[in-house]
């Protein structure tokens, strides 16, 4: 492989990874900070993409849709933690799964009531439609480079969040010690219920930006909860600075691992995970036993 | 326990499984038992997806075979017929349970079925054991009229083998001499790229295939093999996916600017049933399939409005695939003057069956599969509009079949 193809291929590996990056943190947030295991992030995954879908196919806006699918998906969140998953605080992990078992069936069921079992294609910004020539036969669609910037512009975002501010503060606080912080005056239910909605928010938002270039199906939420769930156990439970490291691990392995070994194309991923848990046990940045 | 499954399953588990299943269905089950076989209505036992990812193709198959079922004024035969429906969801675990309920429990005098190859294989064990008159209406798994060829099993569809077989010829006179084959790894993937191979060798062109490429079933992630097939600049790239996947592999494929340099060609289900969503990314496509939107004949049209006034959709290829399976039975059982108990007089008037399909002429083999014309289609507009036969009247060499000798 000559180099301008390995360079293309790890641009392929580091975009796929800086959107399992999106839609993993949101898992590794609220597994961390919480203590819950939402086997329905990937649903919200989808939600994100049929909401994307749904809004520019009735505005004609893309924008629209990534105002509109943020906003409805975060409203969704607090919903949800209202009714359902502040109960699951504190509980052990079987009734965590089975809650959220059970709402990916809901969330599927409602998705085919509302949206149908066909699949579709969101169109993307209109100035972002452009490709760019990478090599004499291959161009690079400019939304994908547009992805890479905006995944970017979120790691940032919310590592200023966690790390500069008040509210990052007590969230750190509440993930290291949660009994003492609340001695301390803290009102953690309210800063739950936000975490939770954030969390969902970025499945949604991974959803909604991969929409224009992933086709909006049924079903494409399983393999999204799959990897994310791998992310977030590679780069160590709870740890969003893990989370990224992961998902660019697994993206770049995934990509060389198709074209170098495609008879094991399969569980390339796999063995890495593997790899490097026997190397950290608990994940490359993790602290908690998994 | 209940004396109609212990008449075809031999084992104490499997009748309390089948018993269980039939429970089950006992419940919803709309149709009573008919009392004689004579003079009742001729039990059709649909098992089908109803849900899941291919409930589109179910609903189709299912609407046609009525539709033609209707045009009889509702008898095959000349005799009344009555529906059984099972979902079966598409999974292949819960298939011989469902095709059980249907043989033993609901007493079905046959069985319409089904689209996924996994529960189809299932499907045909069953009706070996049982002697169950089948007809598969979609599911293209080679061995189903290959190697599990039996009398009293029919294929109305395609073998996978079928539509991939045409495209060798069809690159080749193209001009193609490289070409690099992308899919996924699971057996009717495998099937086509090999059938494709097959006939690419037979053409003498000298053409080769430079690379066979392969993706974990039923990932959608297709950037670095689309970066390989830049890599590696082949003259053009046969490719098979279907549904979701398929729009997402065209599209990128063509948002990676390669469309107009190595031309895409594929098997038909590349394109039919998800063109919509595929836009403007999918002109140009070139696919062979026993199907083609605007194919110009008489029976096509009738076909097509009748079906829109139905059910106030357009017909596809599975709609046809599901008419043309009553079409069969209507055969069989007009020879017999509608008793379905004369076995063997019923299989032979069916494998004799000369059909005016919508999709052109057709017949079957000797492994009763169906003998059809394949046609070179052209995405145009959204629509897959036919360019000329690719192989007229191809039938499957039905390999490993006891049958067709």
């Amino acid at each position: 492989m000559d180099l301008v193809s390995f360079a293309v291929q790890l641009l392929n590996g580091v975009q796929y990874g800086l959107v399992l990056f999106l839609v993993a943190s949101g898992l590794t947030l609220v597994f961390g900070i919480l203590g819950v295991i939402n086997l329905a992030h990937g649903a919200f995954y989808m939600l994100g993409a049929y909401l994307a879908y749904w809004i520019t196919a009735r505005t004609g806006s893309f924008w629209a849709a990534l105002v509109g699918g943020v906003a409805i998906a975060f409203v969704v969140g607090l919903l949800l933690e209202e009714i359902f998953v502040k109960r699951l605080y504190g509980r052990d992990h079987l009734a965590q799964v089975l809650l959220s078992f059970g709402l990916i069936l809901v969330l599927d069921e409602i998705r085919h009531i509302l949206f149908g079992k066909d699949v579709h294609s969101v169109p993307a910004p209109e100035f972002l439609r452009g490709s760019i020539q990478l090599t004499e036969v291959l161009s690079y669609p400019v939304y994908r480079l547009a992805i890479c910037v905006f995944c970017l512009a979120v790691a940032a975002a919310i590592f200023l969040v966690i790390q500069k501010t008040r509210i990052g503060m007590i969230v750190r606080a509440g993930a290291e010690n949660r009994d003492m912080t609340r001695a301390l005056g803290i009102r953690f239910d309210v800063v739950n219920r936000y975490v939770f909605a954030v969390g969902i928010v970025l499945a949604a938002l991974g959803g909604i930006v991969v929409a224009p270039i992933s086709t909006v199906f049924p079903g494409m939420d399983n393999q999204m909860l799959i990897l994310s769930f791998v992310v977030v156990v590679l780069g160590g439970i709870g740890s969003v600075a893990g989370a990224a490291i992961g998902a660019l691990l697994i993206g770049v392995a995934d990509s060389f691992g198709k074209v170098f070994m495609p008879n094991f194309s399969s569980f390339t991923i796999y063995v890495l995970m593997a790899a490097v848990l026997l190397w950290r046990p608990n994940g490359i940045l993790g602290r908690r036993e998994i | 326990m209940n004396g109609d499954s212990r008449l075809i399953l031999p084992t104490r588990r499997t009748i309390l499984k089948g018993a269980t299943g039939a429970a089950a269905l006992g419940l919803v089950s709309p149709f009573p038992k008919p009392a004689i076989a004579q003079g009742a209505p001729l039990k059709v036992g649909f098992m089908l997806p109803y849900t899941g990812t291919f409930a589109k193709l179910g609903k189709f198959i299912d609407e046609a075979f009525r539709l033609h079922v209707e045009q009889k004024g509702g008898k095959l035969g000349g005799r009344q017929v009555a529906f059984v429906q099972v979902d079966d969801e598409s999974k292949p675990e819960a298939a011989t349970d469902n095709m059980n309920r249907l043989v033993g429990r609901e007493k079905v005098d046959v069985v319409v079925g089904t689209v996924h190859s996994g529960v189809a294989m299932a499907m045909v064990k069953v009706a070996r054991d049982t002697n169950t008159l089948l007809i598969i209406p979609n599911a293209g798994a080679n061995e189903a009229t290959g190697p599990a060829c039996a009398p009293n099993i029919f294929r109305t569809s395609f073998s996978n083998w079928q539509p991939a077989f045409p495209m060798g010829k069809v690159m080749a006179e193209a001009g193609h001499k490289n070409i690099v084959t992308i899919t996924w790894r699971y057996a009717a993937g495998q099937q086509m790229v090999d059938s494709f191979k097959e006939n690419l060798a037979q053409t003498g062109s000298g053409a080769k295939i430079v690379e066979e490429l392969y993706l974990p079933f039923p990932e959608v992630e297709f950037q670095s093999l689309i970066t390989r097939i830049a890599t590696l600049r082949p003259d053009a790239v046969f490719s098979f996916f279907a549904g979701g996947g398929a729009v997402k592999f065209v599209k990128d494929y063509a948002a990676a600017g390669l469309k107009e340099r190595i031309p895409l060609y594929g098997t038909g289900f590349l394109t039919d049933g998800t063109i919509e969503a595929q836009g403007e990314a999918a002109n140009g496509i070139k696919t062979t399939l026993h199907y083609a939107d605007n194919l110009d004949n008489p029976a096509n049209k009738a076909f097509l409005e009748a079906f829109k006034k139905k059910t106030n959709l357009d017909g596809d290829v599975y709609a046809v695939q599901g008419y043309d399976s009553a079409a069969l039975l209507d055969i069989g059982l007009t020879a017999v003057g509608g008793d379905a108990g004369a076995r063997d007089k019923m299989i032979a008037a069916m494998e004799g069956a000369k059909i005016d399909s919508p999709r052109g002429p057709i017949s079957f083999s000797k492994s009763h599969n169906v003998v059809q014309n394949i046609y070179l289609r052209e995405v145009r507009n959204g629509r897959n509009e036919y360019v000329s036969v690719a192989h007229a009247n191809l039938a499957d060499p039905a390999r490993g079949c006891r049958l067709s000798a």
